[in-house]
C-alpha cells in the first residue's frame, strides 16, 4: 500500500489530546450491516473512527480475525450481528454468543483492556442503535488510548521496516504480507 | 498480479459533498494492483455502467471494485455489468461510501480518509476472489402439503390446477379443518360447509393431488428441489379400497357415547365413526382408545369383546389386524399448514399455562368457547342449528360473550392478539340474534379490532341492526347461582360495575399453535416462536417462506389468520412453487461452504455446528474398499453459506466462496 492510501485517522502518541482511535468492525449482512445502512439513509451522524468489514453472519466471525486486527494496528474491535433468535441462518449469532464469551476473557488475561472489544445486536431496523454502538465503542476507546501492547511484546521480534506499520507517526502502514501475496 | 479498475461513485451530490472522490480515486489507483481507476457521477446509470464495461475490455480487468452505495442496493446490478463485459460476477466488489461514509460523516477529510480505507479493504479483498458459477440442481417437481384444512387445501388445489403433483398429508381421517366445523363465516354469513366442501371433494377427485388422510409426517431429509418425505400411515382398522361408506359399522358400533371431537364434545359419536357426514374421504377409522375389542385385547384379553362392525360390513372391509406402515415420497417443495386450536382453560391447561380459573369454563356446563358456539349454530351440529344451553337444552335468553380470553394478555395468557374474535363475536351475536328472538347478548370487549374489507361495517351492523350490548371493559368472576350465571364485570366507559344474571356465556379464547408443532418445525429445520408459531422468513417480504429453503408455511401455522388470509397465504405459496418447479433444475448463488478432504482432518465439528444439516460424513477408501478415513462433505444443495463451520474448523478446512480466509485477512491487512 503505498502512501497516499494511507487512511489519515490522525494517529499519535499515547497520551496525545488529539489521539484518534481507529476500529475495526466485523458485523453480519443481514442484521447489522443492513442496520447500519438504516443509520446511513437516516443521515445519522457517527464518529468517523470505525471500519466495517462485511461477513455473511457472526458466526463466520473467526476470533482469529479479532486478533488479525488488533495486531494490524486496531485500537478496538467491534463485532455485532442479528439479536439471538433473529440469525439470518438459524443459529450463526449463538455460536459467536459463545466464541466471543471466551475470546473476551482470553484478552482481558492477556492484558487487552476489555474497553477495546464491543460486542452488539443490532438488528436491520436498530440504525440509531448502530450509531450509539460507534460512538460508544469509539469513546471507550479513545478513553484507554491507543493499542500499543501487542507492538511492544513483538518489538525485539520483529526487524524495523516491520514494526514501521505500528509506529503511529503518520508513517505509511506498509502491508509487506499483502503486497507479497498481491 | 491482479488488473484491478476502481470506480467511484459521485451518487449526483450523495457522495461527493462530503467525500472527496477526485482524491478517492487517486489514492484507491494508487493500490499495487490498480490499473484503472475513475469517478463518475452516478456508477449505476447506463452511461456509469457501460463506462465500466469500456474499462473492462479496454484495460483488460479481471477485478473490479464500485466504491458507491451499500451492496444491498447495486452488487447485482454492478455483477450484472461486469458480467456483461464477459468477466466472471464475482470477481466485482462494493465499497460502501454512501450510507457507511459519505452520510454519516460531515468532516470531508476524516470521511475522505475512511473512504478511502473502504475501498482499499475491498482492493485487496477482490484480489483473492474466484470466479464462480451458479450451482445447479435437478427439482423434484412434486410438492407435500402437511396439513388438510383450508389452506392446505387451497395450496394443494392451486399447485394441482398449476400443472404438478401434490401430496396432501392430513392428521385426521378427514380433511377439512377447523373451517368444516364453522357454522356460518364472517363478513358475509355464508354457509361455511356450503363454500368448503366443494373444495374437499375438489381435492378428492383432482388427478394430480394424492390424498393421505389420517397420516402423519415422520421424517424429512434432504433439503430444497430434493425432499425425501417419509410419511406414517396411521393404522385405520378399514380397508379403503373395500369400504363404501355405507355407514352401517357406525350404527352396529356397541360404543355410541364418545365425546365427539368434532362437534367439540357436545355430541356424541362411535368408536368406528367418520368425523362428520360430509368428511372426505368418506371411510371410518376405529378410535382404537375407545373401541371394546382394542381395549379388551389391551388387557389380554382371550377372546374379542366385540366384532358388531365386521359382522355388520357387507364388504369385509374391517381388518382389526392392520399396523401403522410407512412409505416415502420424494418432493421439491413442502408447505406447512397445520392451522390452529383453541387454547383450553379448562381444569387441565397446557403446560406453562394455569389462567382463567375465574371463568369456570370445564365447570359449570354452560360456559363454553367459540368454536363449541359454532356447532350449536350449525345446521350439521348436536342440536341441529337451535341454540340450546348444554346443562338442561333450554334457550338461553340471556347471553353473554368475552373477547380477548387468553389473548393481549402478558400476565396470565399470550400477550399477542388473536385476530379473529372480535369477528366472530360479532359473527355470534348476530346468529344469536337470528336464532334466539328476543334473546339479549352482552359482549365484553377491550378493543374491537375489525380491520379487514367489510369488517367494520359488520361488527356495526353487530351492535346497530342486531342489538348486540357491546360493553367496553373485562370480567372479573362468574358463578353458577340456581339457574343462571352471574357474570361480574367493568363497563369502564361508564365507570360502573356491571353484573350479569346470563344463561350462557361463551368465552373467545385466544388461537394457539398446534400441539406438535414443534416437532414438526425440527423436522423441517425451521424456526418457530416461542408460542408454537412458524417464522416467516421476513415478515414483509418474504411472508409463506421460512428460512429453509423450499419449504413455504400458510395459515394459522404461522400466527392467527382468518379463512381470507389463510386462503391467500396458500395461493401465494402455491405461486412460489409453481415458480420454484419453473424451471427442471435450480439455479442458486454460489457463496457457498467448501471443503478440501486433504487437509480435512474428519473431526465433523462443522457437521456439528450446521444449522442445516448441510455436513455429512463421507468415507474415502482405498482401491480395496477398506475405508482409509472419513472427511467432511459439503451437500451444497443444502448449504446456505452463513460460514459458522469455517471459523469452527481446527484445520480451517472449509472456505466459504466469498468470504474466504484469504479475502478477509487480506481485508483486515488493508486497514
Amino acid at each position: 500500500m503505498s502512501k497516499s492510501t494511507q487512511p489519515s485517522t490522525p494517529s499519535s502518541a499515547p497520551g496525545d489530546v488529539a489521539f484518534e482511535p481507529r476500529l475495526t468492525a466485523f458485523v453480519c449482512n443481514w442484521c447489522t450491516y443492513t442496520g447500519a445502512d438504516l443509520a446511513g439513509t437516516s443521515r445519522l451522524q457517527m464518529a468517523a473512527n470505525v471500519r466495517i468489514i462485511r461477513l455473511p453472519c457472526t458466526g463466520r466471525i473467526d476470533p482469529l480475525f479479532v486478533v488479525k486486527a488488533f495486531e494490524r494496528g486496531a485500537d478496538g474491535v467491534i463485532v455485532s450481528g442479528c439479536h439471538p433468535a433473529d440469525c439470518h441462518y438459524t443459529a450463526g449469532n449463538y455460536h459467536a454468543r459463545r466464541r466471543f464469551a471466551v475470546l473476551q476473557e482470553l484478552l482481558t488475561f492477556l492484558g487487552v483492556e476489555p474497553e477495546r472489544l464491543t460486542f452488539s445486536w443490532v438488528s436491520a431496523s436498530e440504525g440509531a442503535k448502530w450509531a450509539d454502538v460507534v460512538n460508544g465503542a469509539t469513546e471507550r476507546v479513545r478513553a484507554v488510548g491507543p493499542f500499543a501492547a501487542y507492538r511492544a511484546l513483538v518489538a525485539d521480534a520483529l526487524p524495523a521496516d516491520e514494526l514501521q506499520p505500528a509506529a503511529r507517526g503518520g508513517a505509511p502502514r506498509a502491508t509487506t504480507a499483502t503486497e507479497e501475496r498481491a | 498480479m491482479a488488473r484491478v479498475g476502481v470506480f467511484v461513485c459521485h451518487c449526483g451530490e450523495n457522495i461527493a459533498r462530503t467525500v472527496d472522490v477526485q482524491a478517492v480515486a487517486a489514492a484507491l489507483g494508487e493500490l499495487p494492483g490498480v490499473v484503472h481507476a475513475c469517478e463518475y457521477k452516478y456508477m449505476c446509470s447506463d452511461p456509469g455502467q457501460s463506462l465500466i464495461k469500456q474499462a473492462i475490455q479496454d484495460q483488460r480487468l479481471d477485478r473490479v471494485v464500485v466504491a458507491a452505495c451499500s451492496p444491498h442496493m447495486h452488487e447485482k446490478t454492478f455483477r450484472k455489468a461486469a458480467a456483461a463485459a464477459g468477466l466472471n460476477p464475482f470477481l466485482a466488489e462494493m465499497a460502501n461510501i454512501r450510507e457507511h461514509c459519505s452520510w454519516i460523516h460531515e468532516d470531508r477529510a476524516a470521511a475522505t480518509a475512511k473512504a478511502i480505507a473502504l475501498g482499499a479493504t475491498l482492493v485487496e479483498k477482490v484480489k483473492h476472489n474466484r470466479p464462480l458459477s451458479p450451482i445447479r440442481i435437478p427439482i423434484e417437481r412434486r410438492a407435500l402439503v402437511i396439513g388438510g384444512g383450508i389452506a392446505g387445501i387451497q395450496a394443494a388445489l392451486d399447485i394441482a390446477d398449476g400443472g404438478r403433483e401434490v401430496v396432501l398429508v392430513e392428521k385426521d381421517p378427514s380433511i377439512g379443518g377447523h373451517m368444516s366445523q364453522l357454522s356460518e363465516t364472517f363478513p358475509t354469513l355464508d354457509c361455511s360447509q356450503c363454500i368448503l366442501t366443494p373444495r374437499m371433494v375438489e381435492v378428492y377427485q383432482h388427478p394430480r393431488i394424492k390424498l393421505v388422510t389420517y397420516a402423519e409426517v415422520e421424517s424429512v431429509e434432504g433439503y430444497i428441489g430434493n425432499f425425501k418425505v417419509t410419511i406414517r400411515q396411521k393404522a385405520r382398522s378399514v380397508d379403503p379400497d373395500k369400504c363404501n361408506g355405507c355407514g352401517e359399522c357406525q350404527q352396529a358400533c356397541a360404543q355410541q357415547k364418545i365425546p365427539s371431537e368434532f362437534d367439540q364434545g357436545l355430541g356424541k359419536r362411535s368408536a368406528i365413526y367418520v368425523p362428520f357426514p360430509q368428511a372426505v374421504p368418506n371411510i371410518p377409522v376405529i378410535d382404537r382408545k375407545s373401541c371394546s375389542l382394542f381395549r379388551g385385547r389391551a388387557k389380554k384379553a382371550k377372546k374379542d369383546a366385540c366384532r358388531k362392525c365386521a359382522d355388520a360390513c357387507g364388504r369385509q372391509a374391517i381388518d382389526f389386524d392392520q399396523q401403522d406402515t410407512f412409505f416415502t415420497e420424494q418432493v421439491g417443495a413442502i408447505v406447512i399448514a397445520t392451522g390452529y386450536q383453541l387454547y383450553s382453560i379448562g381444569k387441565e391447561q397446557p403446560a406453562g399455562l394455569s389462567g382463567y380459573g375465574e371463568y369456570g369454563y370445564g365447570q359449570i356446563p354452560d360456559v363454553i368457547d367459540g368454536l363449541q358456539f359454532e356447532r350449536l349454530a350449525s345446521a350439521s351440529g348436536p342440536t341441529a342449528g337451535r341454540i340450546l344451553r348444554p346443562s338442561d337444552g333450554k334457550e338461553p335468553r340471556t347471553i353473554v360473550f368475552l373477547q380477548c380470553v387468553g389473548s393481549r394478555d402478558p400476565q396470565k395468557g399470550m400477550e399477542y392478539c388473536s385476530k379473529i374474535c372480535c369477528m366472530y363475536v360479532a359473527k355470534h351475536t348476530m346468529l344469536y340474534h337470528h336464532k334466539v328472538h328476543g334473546g339479549r347478548a352482552y359482549v365484553f370487549y377491550m378493543d374491537i379490532r375489525a380491520t379487514g374489507k367489510g369488517y367494520d361495517e359488520f361488527t356495526r351492523r353487530a351492535i346497530e341492526e342486531n342489538g348486540a350490548i357491546y360493553l367496553r371493559g373485562r370480567v372479573s368472576r362468574m358463578y353458577r347461582d340456581g339457574d343462571v350465571i352471574r357474570v361480574h364485570g367493568m363497563d369502564t366507559l361508564s365507570g360502573e360495575p356491571v353484573v350479569i344474571a346470563a344463561d350462557m356465556v361463551v368465552l373467545a379464547t385466544a388461537m394457539r399453535s398446534q400441539p406438535g408443532i414443534d416437532a414438526l418445525a425440527q423436522k423441517l429445520s425451521v424456526s418457530y416462536d416461542r408460542h408454537g408459531f412458524i417464522n416467516e422468513a421476513h415478515p414483509k417480504l418474504r411472508p409463506v417462506e421460512t428460512n429453509t429453503a423450499g419449504v413455504f408455511v400458510a395459515g394459522a401455522c404461522q400466527a392467527p389468520r382468518d379463512i381470507p388470509d389463510s386462503v391467500a397465504m396458500a395461493s401465494a405459496t402455491a405461486s412460489k412453487i409453481l415458480g420454484l418447479f419453473s424451471a427442471e433444475e435450480l439455479e442458486r448463488e454460489p457463496t457457498v461452504a467448501r471443503i478440501d478432504p486433504m487437509t480435512c482432518i474428519g473431526c465433523l465439528q462443522c457437521a456439528r455446528v450446521c444449522a442445516y444439516g448441510a455436513i455429512t460424513e463421507r468415507a474415502i477408501t482405498d482401491r480395496q474398499g477398506n475405508v482409509v478415513r472419513v472427511v467432511a462433505d459439503v451437500n451444497q444443495g443444502v448449504c446456505q453459506g452463513c460460514g459458522t463451520c469455517q471459523a469452527t474448523c481446527p484445520s480451517k478446512t472449509p472456505e466459504l466462496e466469498g468470504f474466504t480466509d484469504e479475502q478477509v485477512y487480506a481485508a483486515i491487512n488493508a486497514l
